[in-house]
């Protein structure tokens, strides 16, 4: 069966837009292309989820923001995210475009470029265009395809060569009008021997349905280290689809750190290529579903390079009648000698409704390798509950003490406290506590 | 006030097969009260149905502990109306630290705003696992998890110190303990006699009481209690059994709810 993509936006729109925004030839050339490719690509195939029937075409049309002129007229929806960053690193994308940037001075000064997507494009062409859609290829599927056309605003950071960073640079993409495309794209270049700790929140307020399709690339150059902490909290009415994925060079480590606490229908697939030798990769991945929401969440290591571990973890909570479909991918090329790939899926659920399902796969085309799996799909322990509560602690306190202790383990070893006690805050919210 | 524990007609069933036949026992504060008998007689079904195990079917009867009925209650209103049971099997619950858990158990007896402050309970808490001469890391271990069987009992008992209980009931807690075990966790329960506490001690070894002296013993057998009486109860029973007992009042098979 072949569905025909239904673009949101024709070529002549796209040229516009690009024209407006002041946007060199190359990236016009590159979104004109990508919507052709769009057109003939089909859907992403995703593990027992049918992406066609989500509500995945509310691009809806491209509405700048106005820029802020200082973070006290920023949106009350992102204000708890921005209390105390007047001084720090920040990118705000409102809708269509960014309405805030700011890199503190220090960095500027080390070469560190910190501003938003667009605006690189611009200033920095070269570095941009260099990996741009280099890790997320366009012609992998529609999805990628439409967001190599219609990306908007975004995150630029380049961190130079031996460059170390201590304090997270943060961002922050907010959807607040359903009218507006919101397609933001992360790129993310350390270069050699840098370091760096990016923290970013993906927030809506609105009420009519819209969409986010979002890419993530990071390129991690050769003995850099680069974490990445995303939280996603859309609310009820916005699809999320979100690809992230790192290349990773010799010697290189890439940390994901990801919160899953969406409202509305989620497809994410976390992955780090490992293409040097000793690269290395580790995913924490922690979700609650609520409602009846739909969600698909897959993390993949891909080794290329010898001396590679990867780990990976994914913890996750159902309630109501939520819907989860957990992947894990390791896949280990010929030639990755002494690679070890590591993954665990465990999801519980606290109704008859909620529904897991954890699939781990190993491909491994190596012999001299480690690999392991460990994956499980349960209930709260009723004996559990009666335990607890029968030293005093109400059923809803009980519940709450053995979910957090089943994300404990994950949310424990989030190196960031602020972003530790936020998950936790969020988690809290979504278990409607 | 002193605590007043009445059962009357105590009746329950487990996947619809009836395990207690009417159960009457009154106990008040400072007594301690054995139930003794064989195995499958429904002495820890007693228990279990007491806390509300949600296995176990309670049909009919009440429990007044001064005055309020126990079995009208959700599980967490008993425990918080005084009573405590030390299970026999207590659950293992990974990720939730055993201090983390026992300061809620103290929070859920207090007002709002009025929680206990973490160094207090700290302070108590180490006070107290220093008297069971528990490893001071077992704080911050999680719940039972990966705890010997000794370990786990210990655990018990220090929650029942820490939650100052009206009524206890000790379920076979001197199973899988070996005697110096079995004297610091008796030391632990002494230790917490009071006037104003009741403790109802379930057990089918006669060598717990040598520890924790009872002033009532009950034999249960067929879902029932069948005889009453002082210490010197169990002191028979040990030195001759339940054959005698099963005689004197005719009782063949003194088990219950099971298969033949």
């Amino acid at each position: 069966m072949t569905t025909q993509t239904i673009l949101p936006v024709d070529a002549a729109r796209i040229s516009e837009l690009s024209q407006a925004g002041g946007e060199p030839v190359w990236l016009k050339d590159s979104r004109l292309k990508a919507l052709e490719l769009a057109a003939a690509l089909e859907l992403p195939k995703l593990e027992k989820t049918r992406l066609d029937r989500w509500n995945i075409n509310n691009y809806g049309s491209h509405k700048a923001g106005a820029s802020l002129a200082s973070l006290a007229e920023a949106p009350s929806s992102v204000a708890a995210l921005i209390a105390g960053q007047e001084e720090g690193s920040l990118v705000i994308q409102r809708n269509s475009g960014a309405v805030y940037t700011h890199l503190s001075p220090e960095l500027a000064a080390q070469g560190v470029i910190f501003t938003d997507l667009a605006t690189a494009a611009k200033e920095h062409g070269d570095l941009v265009q260099k990996h741009l859609h280099k890790a997320v290829l366009p012609d992998e599927h529609a999805i990628a395809a439409l967001h190599a056309a219609l990306w908007n605003g975004g995150v630029f950071l380049y961190v130079p060569k031996n460059v170390v960073i201590d304090t997270p640079l943060q961002a922050i993409l907010l959807t607040d009008d359903a009218e507006a495309t919101f397609v933001p794209h992360i790129l993310i270049v350390a270069d050699t021997n840098s370091s760096v700790t990016y923290v970013d929140n993906y927030v809506s307020d609105k009420t009519e349905s819209g969409l986010h399709n979002g890419a993530v690339e990071v390129f991690v150059g050769a003995g850099a280290k680069v974490q990445y902490a995303s939280v996603h909290q859309f609310g009820t009415d916005t699809t999320d689809i979100t690809y992230r994925r790192a290349v990773v060079e010799n010697d290189g480590t890439i940390e994901w750190i990801v919160g899953e606490m969406n409202y509305g229908d989620t497809a994410s697939d976390t992955k780090s290529v490992l293409k040097g030798n000793g690269a290395s990769s580790d995913a924490k991945v922690i979700a609650v579903g609520s409602g009846s929401q739909k969600l698909n969440y897959t993390t993949q290591a891909q080794h290329f390079g010898k001396n590679t571990p990867s780990d990976m973890i994914t913890r996750a909570v159902m309630r109501e009648s939520a819907t989860s479909i957990i992947n894990g991918v390791t896949k280990i090329e010929k030639g990755a000698t002494r690679a070890d790939g590591q993954q665990t899926e465990k999801v519980l659920m606290l109704s008859p409704k909620a529904r897991g399902d954890a699939n781990p796969i190993l491909l491994i085309d190596e012999d001299d390798v480690t690999a392991g799996h460990a994956a499980s799909v349960g209930q709260v322990n009723p004996e559990q509950i009666y335990y607890l509560m029968s030293r005093g602690i109400s059923r809803h306190d009980a519940e709450k003490l053995i979910i957090y202790g089943f994300l404990a383990p994950v949310v424990s070893q989030i190196p960031l406290e602020g972003l530790r006690n936020q998950l936790q805050t969020l988690v809290e919210r979504k278990l409607g506590q | 006030m002193a605590a007043e524990f009445v059962i009357e007609g105590l009746k329950a069933t487990i996947e619809g097969k009836e395990i207690l036949k009417g159960i009457n026992l009154q106990m008040k504060g400072g007594e301690i009260h054995a139930i003794m008998g064989p195995n499958g007689t429904g002495k820890s079904t007693l228990a279990s149905a007491l806390m509300g195990h949600p296995k176990y079917e309670v049909t009919e009867g009440t429990a007044l502990l001064e005055g309020e009925d126990l079995l009208e209650m959700a599980v967490d209103e008993r425990a918080r109306a005084g009573l405590f049971l030390a299970m026999q099997y207590p659950s293992e619950i990974s990720g939730v630290t055993n201090s983390d858990f026992l300061r809620s158990a103290i929070n859920s007896r207090r007002e709002e705003g009025k929680e206990i402050s973490l160094i207090k309970f700290i302070r108590q808490m180490e006070a107290k696992m220093k008297e069971l001469e528990m490893n001071p890391e077992f704080l911050h271990r999680y719940l039972n998890e990966g705890f010997s069987g000794g370990e786990k009992k210990r655990n018990e008992i220090l929650q029942m110190m820490m939650l100052d209980p009206k009524i206890v009931i000790l379920d076979e807690i001197d199973s899988g303990l070996d005697i110096d075990a079995l004297k610091i966790v008796a030391e632990g329960v002494n230790a917490m006699r009071s006037p104003e506490r009741g403790f109802l001690v379930i057990t089918h070894y006669q060598r717990l009481l040598n520890y924790i002296k009872p002033d009532f013993v009950h034999v249960m057998m067929q879902g029932r209690i069948v005889k009453s009486g002082g210490p010197e109860l169990a002191e028979r029973l040990e030195a001759e059994g339940y054959e005698w007992v099963k005689e004197e009042l005719g009782i063949e098979d003194e088990t219950v709810g099971q298969e033949a």
